[in-house]
């Protein structure tokens, strides 16, 4: 009853957040450059929440959602451009086929743990990178043409549709599940639980809502280039997650935001960009390792606030 | 008589991946840690050879012994200011710390410096001989001589001095080491300073080989290095440079059937598939997990 209710909440302001952007968009007060950051922001979290997932829940580093990011970018950009099907089916189309990439990678990989699978999940968003660069259908490492389709309106309602699943993901008993099988692996397989599975779908689900992602962002360019997919990409998203707290939604969604906007004005001095990013994950790891809000969620605070003795000590 | 040739490009290149791999290998074994920022150590060694022998004009050999003093430095400092901290935290933090590390070190030398590659000097002639009738230059023997020698050296350190002992001691069981009277923070330290300056070694060479260095110039080697230790096994030393040599030979080969675009995916669907079927390694032993 109580959940239900947090769930209608969050969609009234998501609704009413949406209509209040499109109001200004549509009236012109808040002009291109405004609208686009935005947009930007929507696909940076959706791609760190889609990672959040899969490291922060499920305890799995992977740290190559760049390559998933790419296929989704990929697939649809080949969806409008070569099959002139329209962008709706584009993202879902992008979003089944990175699933499908991340059952591939997931399966064998996720065998290993913590190093091994980082550097796995590493080198397989390599090679899916490698693969991209080598197919001249796309375009090689000239890039892909792509026109621009992503407006406000499907990148606030893939964000909210990536935050309800995922949502409803962790508070069911497969998320519930796959945080013990963060907290111990071992022990949750020794009570039962099938952690492959587990891990698996946690990565599936991941995976597709990174396509999801990679589609909103190739729409977004007039041109999608492998090089765009590498290492740094991965890290990028990495580190929204790992700054926002490992294991804490609402955190990756705050740091996303955050981030995004910082990065935005600072992209005439990509250096120094990259200076503070890389300052701020060594400080954060140094201080606080757990990230900036460890496994604790906004709503947490509020109920902190509202019984200042006992209650839910989430987190703790 | 071509393949002899690329056997021999081969081996050169495997001896810079294997020189790399050394250090990734040395601090994996003693602290269980990717030390992302290796590749970069190895970049600020290129660097520091190119300018010791632009700018101070030194030979070959002093600039590799300055690069190496300076990367050993280096590797230290930077034990001591991001990971000491972080010898009990999670191996997440820790791997992320060095992601980061690795960011700074990048970014850093391209705020300094610019991020506009450099052209090596030419420190030696491009004379070259035949040798069963492939044409072997004069700097692939001597990178190959320089690696061989640096790795005898390096056997020598670990099995016969007393730091290589310690080394040996802390890597096997820190605690009881620590029991025993041995100084583990002075070891670690020791164990970065030498495969910083192996990494610093390599990154002279790999300029001197390839003649162009840039800063991000380290991610793809480094990366590939670690592949190379985990290939022979990680932490075992032996099985670093065997890897490395596996790896720049397997690399050359897949080039020289044409698919040199496809060579660095051959490193990575190497990396996959020895996790997935012998994660320990070629030299590795199976352990197994304690709960």
């Amino acid at each position: 009853m109580k959940k239900s209710k947090q769930f209608w909440l969050f969609i009234i302001a998501a609704v009413l957040v949406y209509t209040v952007v499109q109001v200004f968009i549509a009236n012109g007060t808040m002009n291109q450059f405004y609208s686009n950051t935005l947009i930007f922001i929507a696909i940076n979290i959706i791609l760190a929440v889609s990672l959040h997932l899969v490291i922060g829940i499920t305890g799995q580093f992977s740290i190559g959602h760049a390559g998933f990011l790419a296929v989704g970018a990929y697939i649809s950009a080949i969806v409008t451009m070569k099959l002139d099907l329209p962008f709706f089916v584009a993202i879902i189309v992008g979003g089944i086929i990175a699933a499908l990439a991340g059952l591939i990678v997931g399966i064998p990989s996720l065998r290993l743990k913590g190093d091994y699978l980082a550097i796995a999940t590493l080198g397989f968003a390599e090679i899916i990178r490698i693969v991209f660069l080598n197919i001249d259908y796309v375009g090689g490492a000239a890039g892909m043409q792509v026109s621009h389709l992503t407006t406000w309106t499907y990148a606030f309602v893939c964000l909210v549709i990536t935050i309800v699943v995922i949502v409803n993901f962790t508070n069911s008993r497969h998320g519930i599940a796959a945080i013990s099988v963060r907290e111990n692996e071992i022990a949750s397989d020794a009570m039962g639980i099938n952690t492959t599975y587990y891990k698996v779908v946690a990565f599936a689900i991941g995976s597709f809502f990174a396509g999801v992602a990679g589609a909103l962002y190739s729409h977004n360019f007039y041109i999608i280039q492998p090089s765009q997919f590498g290492f740094l990409k991965s890290f990028d998203i990495l580190i929204f997650v790992v700054l926002g707290g490992l294991g804490s939604l609402s955190g990756a969604v705050l740091s996303a935001i955050l981030l995004t906007v910082v990065s935005t004005y600072l992209q005439g001095y990509p250096e120094t960009r990259m200076i503070i990013y890389s300052l701020v994950l060594i400080l954060v790891m140094l201080y606080r390792p757990k990230g900036l809000m460890g496994t604790m969620e906004i709503t947490d605070y509020f109920k902190l606030w509202r019984t200042p003795k006992g209650g839910d000590q989430h987190g703790k | 008589m071509e393949w002899i040739q690329q056997l021999i490009n081969g081996i050169s290149l495997g001896s810079i991946y294997a020189l790399i791999a050394l250090g990734y290998t040395m601090v994996y074994g003693i602290i269980k840690l990717i030390n992302f920022a290796h590749g970069d150590v190895f970049m600020v060694g290129s660097f520091i050879g190119f300018y010791s022998i632009t700018v101070f004009g030194l030979g070959f050999f002093p600039a590799l012994i300055l690069s190496m003093a300076a990367c050993a430095l280096f590797g230290v400092i930077i034990e001591r200011i991001a990971y000491k901290r972080l010898r009990n935290a999670t191996r997440i933090a820790a791997l992320i710390t060095a992601i980061g590390v690795s960011l700074l070190i990048e970014y850093g030398v391209i705020y300094i410096r610019g991020a506009q590659p450099e052209a090596y000097p030419d420190v030696f002639s491009n004379r070259s001989f035949e040798f069963l009738g492939a044409q072997i230059s004069m700097q692939s023997i001597l990178i190959l001589s320089v690696s061989v020698v640096l790795m005898i050296l390096l056997q020598f350190i670990v099995h016969k001095t007393k730091t290589g002992k310690a080394m040996r001691a802390v890597s096997h069981d820190t605690e009881a080491a620590k029991l025993m009277g041995i100084n583990v923070d002075n070891t670690i330290s020791a164990t970065f300073a030498i495969g910083s300056a192996l990494a610093g070694a390599a990154g002279v060479i790999f300029g001197v080989y390839y003649t162009k260095i840039d800063p991000l110039m380290g991610v793809i080697p480094g990366v590939k290095a670690f592949v190379a230790a985990v290939l022979g096994g990680i932490g075992i030393i032996p099985g670093a440079m065997v890897g490395g040599l596996v790896l720049g030979v397997v690399e050359t080969i897949v080039s020289a059937l044409g698919f040199s675009l496809w060579r660095d995916a051959a490193a990575f669907i190497i990396l996959i598939l020895i996790l997935i079927f012998r994660p320990s390694g070629i030299f590795g032993k199976n352990t197994r997990e304690k709960v």
